[in-house]
């Protein structure tokens, strides 16, 4: 079986948890066997986005030492045989264009994400 | 009409938002028709099955606790599970193990087990279909 991971709702949680927990759940099921993609649409886009930098939070004494770095964790998805799709007409919207993308991300028009659903025998929207 | 299996992700906490109920009504026609259920509770979705969960007075309502009769999510799970069982089918409750523990919740009501996201694939895989009620902002 084959599913495929939608992500929508971005950084939601992510200084709390220090990764994006549907990036992670995918991370997680891969090394138990499962066979997944990964679609970024919607605000989650940027999370191709190379550079970005949590790091720093700190409350009184505590100091955060291990940052979300969601898009070292997104590029690694493909290096596991997780395909990642980006939404191009989301990426358009938001003016990331495509060197500002770490590597290994395949951008998808919108038009064209039925024909990708076909690929997968779930589909997960998060 | 044939037995299905059917797997749900949850992931908002109890008290938050109507998806966590609106999940449940879904679970609950489910096994009315007699199908196997899996839940997968995922982030805050493990509070849901908490079993220090109590009901409280509403003194707005002026009513004290028995009287108010407060819903506990506790209760509406443990319900689904008796209905499960009743019905001769299947309701299947995991609890994500590591968000149980940060979020500290970790005695849940009996029916309740703890997984890992190994657990959703496995019972995804042997679903007719899997649907994900995820939180929205």
């Amino acid at each position: 079986m084959r599913a495929l991971n939608i992500i929508e709702a971005a950084y939601r949680g992510t200084l709390e948890e220090q990764d994006d927990t549907v990036v992670w759940i995918s991370h997680a099921m891969s090394g138990a066997g499962a066979e997944l993609g990964v679609l970024l649409r919607g605000s989650a886009v940027n999370y191709a986005v190379k550079g970005q930098d949590a790091s720093g939070l700190a409350f009184g004494a505590r100091r955060q030492r291990n940052a979300p770095a969601i898009a070292e964790d997104i590029a690694a998805l493909p290096g596991k045989g997780i395909d990642v799709y980006v939404v191009a007409e989301d990426l358009a919207e938001r003016g990331i264009e495509s060197a500002e993308m770490v590597a290994g991300l395949t951008p998808i028009a919108r038009g064209d994400i039925p024909r990708l659903f076909a690929d997968y025998d779930q589909i997960w929207h998060w | 009409m044939a037995t299905k299996t059917l797997t749900f992700a949850l992931m908002d906490p109890p008290y938050e938002n109507a998806r966590s109920t609106t999940a449940l009504r879904l679970i609950d026609a489910a096994i009315r028709r007699g199908h196997d259920v899996n839940v997968f509770a995922y982030e805050g979705a493990v509070g849901l099955p908490f079993a220090r969960q109590k009901a409280h007075p509403n003194a707005v309502h002026g009513r004290d606790a028995e009287e108010e009769d407060h819903p506990l999510p506790r209760e509406w799970v443990a319900a689904l599970i008796a209905a499960a069982a009743a019905k001769g089918c299947k309701l299947d409750w995991v609890n994500c193990g590591l968000c149980v523990d940060e979020r500290g919740v970790d005695e849940a009501i009996e029916g309740v087990r703890r997984g890992t996201p190994g657990d959703f694939w496995t019972m995804a895989e042997a679903s007719d279909n899997t649907l994900v009620i995820p939180t929205r902002s």
